[in-house]
């Protein structure tokens, strides 16, 4: 029994590896290093994510690898998402830290529980098995919980962080409630199994649509699709801006790739149901997202209905990869390439909008009201012009990166036939365009309410700088991502 | 009726029965204490299961030593029940209807017809079995990477309950016994160099 075991293969997961050592390097670098070198965290913490981007670079082959019993899975699409997510939480720490040291929260644990959360998304995209996938997903959303607490002596965050962890076991409990009936119908928890089992007809369909819904619910809930949005707000504002910054970012690639392994390799099969919850998912979140944004006062409540709204345009590229029960395999590949462009365009531009937010606040004050941004022309016209192109890009204007991500997701529904739906995501965008330029219109035509000069560090200022550019430049060519997408998608599927 | 029968349905329904009572106690300490009842019904429904070392586990870790934790932490407490349960039953017109609805269509889906004992039969073990050695091989072979993945996320509850609970307090009094014991006769006696004091001059003193 115990010789037939063979050492798994650790190679493919290097920069997890990598990444755990680091975090326990730097729980001790905590101790040795006094209250002085404070830069020395931050700046451990980017070499970290550094590292693993080019451990994860080197041992990039376009191979599919399982190892350790089939649990760990290294593609192609694993490789990108995770290069991917290095570049956004090292954006997160960068963005965050001034903001955070103005309030006294830089503290070690702030870099050890983003770089916890990191190692818990890295496992859920690399998940090729149930168990691994929970354990990802329970890694990520207990580190963030403890996140959005993180300023222990603010009520608003505090019951921020009740309400997202009270309702975050609530969603963790229906996923395993509904990963179990899974379980129980093919015997089996690995994904590739389940995938098996059900394409050779000795799994019955009814537990399996019975443990589905579940299984979406719990996608809805980690994605903030209506109608499983409801901490999305609360969080988003009662949270300090710099960990609102993490949560509305690299946790959303994630849980594309939860979505991606539970939905599309696990239980491809069973298409035909979870279009159609995943249609309804997206239309609600579409509609309830632009409605809702347009009455916020709150920026970063503003930005978090234009998030659900987002992911819904995301859900709706993911429910158009097949059509009817033929598969068209050119079809297919489009609707989850276009679905994995609109989580990269999504996670750049939320980056963006929440780096402004922290570009303006300083000590005392936080800049999270759309009232702050009036007159930011004349105040900064430069970062006016970055908040433009972000704000032009989430409503889809063209030629920034958000039109093009629109633009593929609707060319996917549409050739699956889903006219009506995208039709209706059209319209609503427009809706969503009447917020977004509000914002830009507050900039360049309203006079100033605060006259304070703008005070951040020269690299979040050159980051936030490059992270508008990208925007613009990856709208001027779209191609060069969406090439990306489609290899690694191609590679993986 | 087997006598297994009557067992599974004595601790099925005992345990639902407790797991009411934790919800509808008006005690904090009794919902507490029918928390490790409803334990103890599932442990005996484990052991049915022939999961004998789950099922012990169960009992050792959540009763033995997590509930009486637990216990501790709710006596200490002045919970206000009063206030908490205000409101409780306000949403109940619209949460009752669906839960009975669920309730239903569990039933349906987990009744005899899909997971009954001629749906999914028992494993054949032989007698020498021992689920514990089972378990401990796969925990350290095939599962692995989930038992290290684990191991990670304690070490985030603990890193999370340090830094929301650890409170840097500035006028405590507390003694730092190394430092106390490293202390030099230089840094408590400072000796300063005076001149001597004059005689006054002769006559002015008196």
């Amino acid at each position: 029994m115990l010789n037939q075991f063979v050492t798994p293969d650790l190679l493919p997961a290097a920069p997890e590896i990598f990444l755990l050592i680091m975090a326990c390097l730097i729980m001790f670098a905590d101790l040795v290093i006094g209250q002085v070198q404070r830069w020395i965290l931050p700046a451990l913490t980017v070499v970290t994510l550094a590292g693993c981007a080019v451990i994860t670079y080197i041992t990039m082959d376009g191979q599919v690898v399982l190892t350790f019993s089939n649990m760990f899975v290294d593609d192609l699409l694993a490789d990108f998402l995770k290069l991917m997510l290095y570049v956004s939480v090292i954006a997160v720490v960068i963005y965050g830290r001034s903001y955070l040291v103005a309030r006294n929260l830089d503290k070690a644990e702030y870099y050890l529980l983003v770089l916890f959360a990191t190692l818990g998304m890295m496992v859920m995209i690399s998940a090729a098995h149930f168990l691994t996938l929970y354990l990802g997903l329970e890694l990520m959303s207990l580190s963030l919980y403890a996140l959005v607490a993180i300023d222990r002596d603010s009520s608003r965050a505090t019951e921020a962080a009740m309400k997202y962890f009270v309702l975050g076991a609530l969603a963790s409990g229906l996923l395993l409630y509904g990963m179990s009936m899974v379980y129980g119908a093919t015997g089996t928890l690995e994904i590739g199994g389940i995938a098996q089992a059900i394409f050779h007809g000795d799994a019955n369909k009814t537990i399996l649509v019975f443990g589905l819904v579940f299984i979406v619910a719990g996608i809805a809930f980690k994605l903030g699709a209506v109608p499983f949005h409801m901490w999305v707000p609360d969080v988003y504002d009662g949270a300090p801006t710099a960990i609102t910054l993490f949560i509305a970012s690299a946790p959303k690639l994630a849980g594309f790739a939860m979505a991606m392994r539970l939905l599309v390799y696990g239980l491809f099969e069973l298409a035909d149901q979870w279009q159609l919850m995943l249609m309804m998912l997206a239309v609600l979140s579409i509609a309830v997202g632009n409605l809702a944004a347009i009455a916020q006062t709150s920026l970063k409540r503003m930005l978090a209905y234009s998030g659900i709204s987002h992911m819904g345009f995301m859900l709706l590229a993911l429910m158009s990869g097949i059509v009817g029960s033929q598969v068209d395999p050119f079809g297919t590949l489009n609707a989850y390439s276009s679905a994995l462009y609109y989580v990269v365009a999504y996670v750049l531009m939320s980056l963006g909008s929440f780096g402004m937010i922290l570009l303006l606040s300083r000590a005392g004050h936080e800049a999270e009201n759309i009232e702050d941004f009036k007159g930011l022309n004349k105040r900064s016209p430069w970062f006016a012009v970055v908040m433009m192109m972000l704000m032009f890009s989430m409503a889809g204007v063209p030629f920034f990166v958000g039109f093009f991500a629109k633009f593929s997701v609707l060319l996917a529904a549409v050739k699956a036939g889903y006219v009506g739906v995208a039709v209706f995501a059209v319209m609503f965008s427009l809706v969503g365009a009447y917020y977004y330029l509000r914002v830009v219109k507050l900039m360049y035509f309203d006079a100033p309410t605060d006259n304070a000069p703008i005070v951040a560090p020269l690299d979040m200022r050159v980051l936030l700088s490059l992270n508008g550019l990208a925007i613009a430049l990856f709208g001027v060519f779209p191609d060069s991502i969406m090439m990306l997408c489609t290899t690694a998608m191609m590679r993986s599927l | 009726m087997e006598f297994t029968t009557f067992v599974f349905y004595m601790f099925a329904a005992l345990a639902v029965f407790a797991a009411v009572r934790v919800v509808t106690a008006s005690n904090p300490v009794h919902a507490v204490l029918f928390l490790v009842l409803a334990f103890f019904n599932v442990a005996g429904l484990w052991l049915l299961l022939q999961a004998e070392f789950l099922a012990i586990a169960l009992i050792m870790v959540y009763v033995g030593a997590v509930m009486v934790l637990f216990l501790f932490v709710v006596m200490m407490l002045d919970i206000n029940v009063e206030r908490v349960r205000k409101g409780f039953f306000g949403n109940l017109w619209l949460g009752g209807p669906i839960a009975l609805a669920m309730v239903g269509e569990m039933a349906v889906m987990l009744g005899g017809k899909y997971f009954g004992a001629e749906a999914m039969p028992g494993l054949a073990t032989a007698p020498d079995y021992s689920n514990t050695k089972e378990l401990g091989r796969l925990l350290f072979t095939d599962y692995a990477y989930p038992f290290e993945l684990a191991s990670v996320i304690l070490l985030v509850g603990i890193v999370a309950a340090v830094m929301l609970t650890l409170r840097h307090r500035k006028d405590v009094k507390h003694l730092d016994t190394a430092r106390q014991l490293a202390v030099k006769a230089k840094d408590r006696l400072r000796i300063v160099k005076m001149a001597t004091e004059k005689d006054l001059p002769a006559g002015e003193g008196e």
